[in-house]
């Protein structure tokens, strides 16, 4: 077969790789350049080399925001996902019911950003919020503002309650696509419900789950407009978590190049945790196919 | 091990049926014995699924009752039936190897684990399965996953019947003839009744020993796959047994007896007396393509017909013609001589089937 030499389907990929360039690229390669000067205005910058990054390493508020950051993912990855699973298991599968949970799951969703917080701060307020004034007349000394631990189970709680739809949905859909004959045949080889979750179940969730994981760990490790709103990021900085401390560092000290040097890290984390986690559970599926077709 | 008995069932899935049509099963009675061989054979939407369904007990019937031995079963559910059912796509469970799944049925009832073990190896050998048993039940090929399935209700020494749901529509060409001459050894040494839903004639009659041939929710037809072919007790089976299909005419009761387009039909006096009789309005002859004699020469009984087309089918050739003015079909030998454009063809009068409102009509032996 002849392949006819042409470089024109160039031309189709160029207005995509336009917008790329202007929205991801240029806007990153930026920063690079931020992070490794100093800039005192637009005239006077010196090249720092790797200064701010070691800087930023060795920085521990930032080093108490990223274990904070990693604390908080891990918690509401370890509710939302088990939560996710139970929810859509118990969803209605079919008729008006089916369509009417789904709304009802999905409504969080639809929910902006700051206005979760919005609304989380008013539900927390001991004085007219409905969770506040409740916990307090039960007798506990409920305060966000004063109590860490408070502001900590209050932001984990709002988190849970926003985003496990997500995961819940997600599931749904997985579940969903498996066929009845599996079900049909689970009954007649009479599995328990546990052996059809972990059977059945599980194996055909185990797609959307690792999308479901990824985008829960990248949206919560980038975290900001909610506990900003609710606890500001205190009592003192113990809500306070990485994408905050960035931006009082970049916007309210203005210090661009360790703010710069930062972003970087941040973004390699998220990028490295991401990776190996992807690859870890491709490589997972990958290995019982190679075990399957070594042994034969 | 069990014999099924379907009394007076129907089945309709509307709440309230306002007449036969509305059934997907019409009232039928049915016995399935004790290890028998079974096909319900029948065109999409017959009805066989649904039938299938209600026998393992994902269904239960609207009307009637369904029987394992002497005990009514309507409301028992398909695992306190000791049904096992193969389904249409392989039903695997993927994480597991294939020992853990041909094990499955065994430790879920919580027998012990050397017998689990005893028995999955004796399965696994009857399916040839042995070699794969380590192997992850997600990386076999759709015909290793329908054995998977199948030796999953073979693993079980107490399951009164196995149900085929068209095990065969995944399974390459080649392989369905080895896994269908499988499924009857495995039917000989296990002795278990056989159900096996089909739209494939070639399968039903490689497989069973009789098969139910079903039509608009009803049986028409119950026998072996001879009696289906050679008297087909309702046109539909005629038309979908065999292929070509039957030939019909639909002649008209004179005088003379019964005429086609002026010509005198081989039909017998008694039964033509029968007819006048009975004031029958829809008769329909009905011959095989297989039995339609073609004459090389002039004869008295032969008629004189307008050939249309031969195809050539490599052992065998089917002649199209032209029977006044209706369409017929002939089977010809490989190395039968053809007439040029016009033949002559005879109907005998054994192999000439007498229709009455669709159902066959027989005359009481003498």
């Amino acid at each position: 077969m002849n392949k006819i030499e042409s470089n024109k389907g160039w031309l189709f990929v160029l207005p995509v790789f336009i917008v790329v360039a202007f929205s991801a690229v240029i806007p990153l390669m930026t920063v690079v350049n931020y992070s490794v000067q100093d800039v005192f205005d637009a005239n006077t910058r010196f090249f720092t080399g790797t200064e701010w990054y070691r800087t930023m390493l060795n920085d521990p508020q930032l080093q108490g925001a990223l274990i904070r950051q990693f604390i908080f993912s891990f918690t509401i990855l370890a509710i939302e996902v088990p939560l996710g699973i139970m929810v859509a298991l118990m969803m209605p599968k079919k008729g008006w019911q089916a369509s009417l949970s789904l709304v009802l799951v999905s409504l969080p969703l639809l929910i902006p950003l700051n206005v979760v917080g919005t609304i989380w701060q008013i539900f927390t307020r001991t004085d007219i919020g409905l969770m506040g004034w409740g916990v307090r007349e039960l007798g506990y000394a409920y305060n966000i503002s004063r109590n860490s631990g408070d502001a900590w189970a209050t932001i984990i709680l709002m988190d849970v309650w926003h985003w496990t739809p997500l995961i819940a949905l997600l599931c749904y859909s997985g579940l969903r696509a498996i066929p009845e004959a599996y079900y049909q045949a689970a009954r007649i080889d009479r599995a328990s419900r546990w052996a059809v979750f972990r059977y059945i179940q599980l194996p055909k969730l185990t797609n959307v789950l690792v999308i479901g994981v990824l985008i829960r760990f990248m949206d919560s490790f980038m975290i900001y407009a909610e506990p900003f709103v609710l606890t500001g990021g205190g009592p003192g900085s113990s809500t306070t978590f990485l994408s905050q401390a960035l931006t009082a560092m970049a916007i309210g000290q203005f210090d661009l190049g360790p703010a710069a040097a930062f972003s970087i890290i941040y973004f390699l984390i998220i990028l490295a945790v991401s990776f190996v986690f992807y690859t870890t559970i491709m490589h997972m599926q990958k290995d019982k196919t190679t075990q399957k077709t070594g042994d034969s | 091990m069990a014999q099924i008995t379907l009394k007076s069932l129907a089945h309709t899935y509307s709440a309230n049926p306002k007449g036969p049509e509305d059934y997907a099963i019409r009232e039928m009675q049915h016995v399935w014995e004790q290890g028998g061989a079974y096909a319900l054979l029948g065109p999409s939407g017959c009805g066989k699924s649904t039938l299938l369904n209600i026998i393992s007990g994902l269904l239960e019937p609207s009307d009637g009752d369904i029987l394992f031995d002497d005990t009514r079963v309507n409301k028992l559910k398909p695992e306190q039936r000791n049904i096992a059912q193969v389904f249409q796509f392989p039903v695997v469970y993927d994480t597991m190897t294939v020992f853990e799944n041909l094990a499955f049925p065994l430790r879920n009832i919580g027998v012990p684990e050397h017998k689990v073990k005893s028995k999955v190896y004796e399965v696994a050998e009857v399916l040839e399965l042995t070699e794969q048993l380590n192997r992850k039940a997600k990386g076999l090929s759709a015909d290793q996953k329908q054995k998977v399935s199948m030796g999953r209700g073979l693993v079980r020494d107490d399951v009164s019947a196995i149900l085929f749901d068209e095990p065969l529509t995944v399974i390459d060409p080649q392989l369905k003839w080895k896994l269908r001459r499988k499924l009857k050894q495995i039917h000989k040494q296990f002795n278990t009744t056989m159900v096996y839903v089909t739209h494939d004639q070639l399968e039903a009659s490689t497989f069973a020993d009789k098969i139910a041939l079903m039509y608009e929710g009803q049986i028409v037809q119950f026998g072996t796959p001879r009696e289906l072919f050679e008297s087909p007790k309702h046109t539909f089976v005629g038309y979908f047994i065999g292929s070509p299909g039957m030939n019909f005419i639909t002649p008209e009761l004179t005088d003379r007896g019964l005429e086609f387009e002026g010509q005198l039909m081989p039909v017998a006096d008694k039964m033509v007396a029968h007819l006048r009789q009975s004031g029958i309005t829809n008769i329909k002859l009905g011959i095989r393509p297989e039995f339609v004699h073609v004459w090389t020469e002039a004869n008295d009984d032969a008629f004189e017909v307008t050939i249309q087309d031969i195809e050539d089918l490599g052992t065998y050739r089917i002649m199209s013609f032209r029977f006044g003015s209706i369409p017929m079909k002939a089977r010809l030998h490989e190395d039968q001589k053809v007439p040029d454009k016009k033949a002559r063809v005879s109907f005998p009068e054994q192999w000439l089937k007498v229709y009455a409102d669709e159902y066959l009509l027989e005359l009481p032996h003498e």
